[in-house]
């Protein structure tokens, strides 16, 4: 099993950076449904316009693990516009690759990160 | 506790048992002839391949007339299921329906649909939420249009037992015939073919002890069925194809210490796995997918929830510990495993499934091991669930069947 994941996938797997829940988040994002094994929360704590702090929950496989662990390295410090361009393919590539079959169903981290963003966006405006 | 490797994994396959190879290799080498030549060479492998014919009937309280070898249990439910409807079909009752449980494994599932092309029609049986056909429910699925009707003896996921001796007596009683997947069964609970009244079983040799790609399949004396290999003709007509007489011979080994060992091998597996059910139903939201009591004494089907089962499995893994889970994220497919979703789970229930399967070969401190690597696994994918913070939160999840991905 582990014989078709990247070692830096496995690594992000065992050992997840900025996982956790995070109370007094400026914005929250959820992505996916538990019918489909994979659920994403993405909370983000925002000053000026950047990322300031970064924290996830998942529910999901190795693919889904890893690649919330890396979206949150890749967001954290970003301005949120910068933030916004992060994709799907770059938090894969930074991972060394995904087997294809999970390119499609547990990649969500990236969509997680955008929802978080648009809900502080639009908290921000109201 | 220092890092063992623990395999509980034995449904997907076993350990070829130390003798059954010693009594495979010299068929490789000094006895490699073909059971069909007239020369020394030929008859002393026909020899051998009789002799584990009669292993294998022994078994399973058959004569060895009524037992035809094959490539394993697909090719067997194959040629059970395909050659019963067609050899109803050619003669003059024109049967042409074909029932099998919901639960079956796809060699039966899948070649009943198949069946639907060659203008059979197709039912399917439903379990109860314990994962145990009802007669009652099989009762309306079989007519006098059923050929043949396929019920597995024991589950390969969930290890329920079905009530196939029942099942047999309904289908009888219509003229059709009754086969059942033994696949998962043999090595594990004593079979009696003569007890359970089918007239079709099929059985792998590497599920107990024996080696990859060789199987039988059970024929009772004076049940017609077609072959579906065209060739020259063995096995009496009915599987054509030079015989594998190294894995055959390994078949028979693993038949004969079945036999002998299994009425020790039952309550000392039943004891392990009972410890492993209980030890972890201590954990909370844990519960035993299927039957408690109705079940192979080497199964146990766990279901986390708010855990996903290949991320379970992957850091189980990395403890040294072999084993399965039927989540969709394990396999080729966006669903959970149809026999999970038979018992009336909702899809992120089953996600969160752990089959840790045992054998003869399973100790103590093998589960003693699992029972301290487990709870430690599904406490860390918790942890960081989102799905388990809503469960500890009293909050409900949300069951979206068909997918809903978001592309």
């Amino acid at each position: 099993m582990a014989g078709t994941y990247t070692e830096l996938v496995m690594e992000h797997f065992k050992n997840p950076k900025n996982m956790g829940q995070m109370e007094d988040a400026d914005g929250k994002g959820e992505v996916g449904n538990a019918s489909c094994g994979d659920v994403m929360t993405v909370y983000i704590k925002v000053k000026g316009d950047r990322v300031a702090d970064i924290k996830f929950q998942t529910f999901g496989c190795v693919a889904a693990v890893a690649t919330s662990s890396m979206v949150t390295e890749l967001a954290k410090g970003k301005t949120l516009d910068e933030a916004m361009k992060i994709t799907r393919a770059d938090v894969a590539e930074k991972l060394g690759g995904l087997p294809p079959i999970k390119m499609h169903c547990s990649n969500l981290a990236a969509d997680a990160l955008h929802a978080a963003i648009e809900d502080y966006r639009k908290k921000a405006s109201e | 506790m220092t890092r063992m490797d623990v395999y509980l994994d034995n449904s997907a396959t076993t350990k070829v048992d130390q003798k059954v190879v010693e009594a495979m290799l010299p068929y490789f080498t000094e006895r490699f002839g073909n059971p069909s030549s007239i020369h020394s060479k030929g008859v002393e492998a026909r020899e051998a391949v009789e002799r584990a014919r009669e292993q294998v009937a022994k078994l399973i309280n058959a004569k060895p007339s009524e037992i035809v070898f094959t490539s394993g249990g697909t090719e067997s439910d194959n040629l059970a299921i395909i050659g019963a409807a067609k050899a109803a079909n050619s003669d003059e009752s024109k049967r042409n329906a074909v029932v099998c449980s919901n639960v079956e494994h796809p060699a039966v599932l899948n070649t009943c649909k198949d069946l639907v092309a060659s203008g059979f029609s197709f039912s399917e049986a439903k379990v109860n939420s314990e994962g145990i056909l009802k007669t009652s429910e099989v009762q309306s699925h079989i007519s006098k249009q059923t050929a043949v009707a396929s019920v597995m003896l024991a589950n390969n996921e969930i290890g329920t037992i079905q009530p196939v001796a029942a099942v047999a007596k309904l289908c009888h009683e219509q003229g059709a015939l009754m086969h059942t997947d033994a696949v998962q069964a043999v090595g594990k609970i004593p079979i009696d073919v003569k007890k359970l009244n089918v007239d079709l079983l099929s059985l792998a040799s590497h599920k107990f002890h024996g080696p990859k790609g060789v199987g039988a399949l059970f024929i009772r004396e004076g049940v017609k069925i077609k072959p579906i290999f065209g060739g020259g003709g063995h096995e009496r007509g009915l599987r054509s194809g030079t015989e594998n007489v190294p894995g055959i011979v390994g078949l028979g080994a693993a038949a004969k210490i079945a036999a002998e060992d299994l009425s020790n091998d039952i309550p000392r597996m039943a004891a392990l796995r009972n410890r492993l059910i209980s030890g972890l139903s201590g954990l909370s939201r844990a519960f035993l997918n299927g039957s408690r009591d109705q079940r192979l004494p080497n199964n146990a089907n766990m279901r986390f929830l708010g855990v996903e089962g290949e991320a379970l499995i992957t850091l189980l893994d990395e403890e040294g510990i072999c084993a399965s889970t039927g989540s969709a994220c394990s396999s080729k497919k966006l669903r959970a495993s149809h026999v999970l979703l038979a018992l009336g789970l909702a899809d992120w229930e089953a996600h969160g499934s752990l089959r840790l399967t045992l054998s003869r070969f399973s100790t103590k401190d093998e589960i003693d091991y699992a029972l301290e690597k487990i709870p430690k696994a599904v406490t860390t994918l918790r942890r960081m669930s989102p799905v388990w913070a809503k469960l500890e939160r009293g909050e409900k999840i949300e069951d979206v069947k068909d997918g809903g991905h978001i592309h």
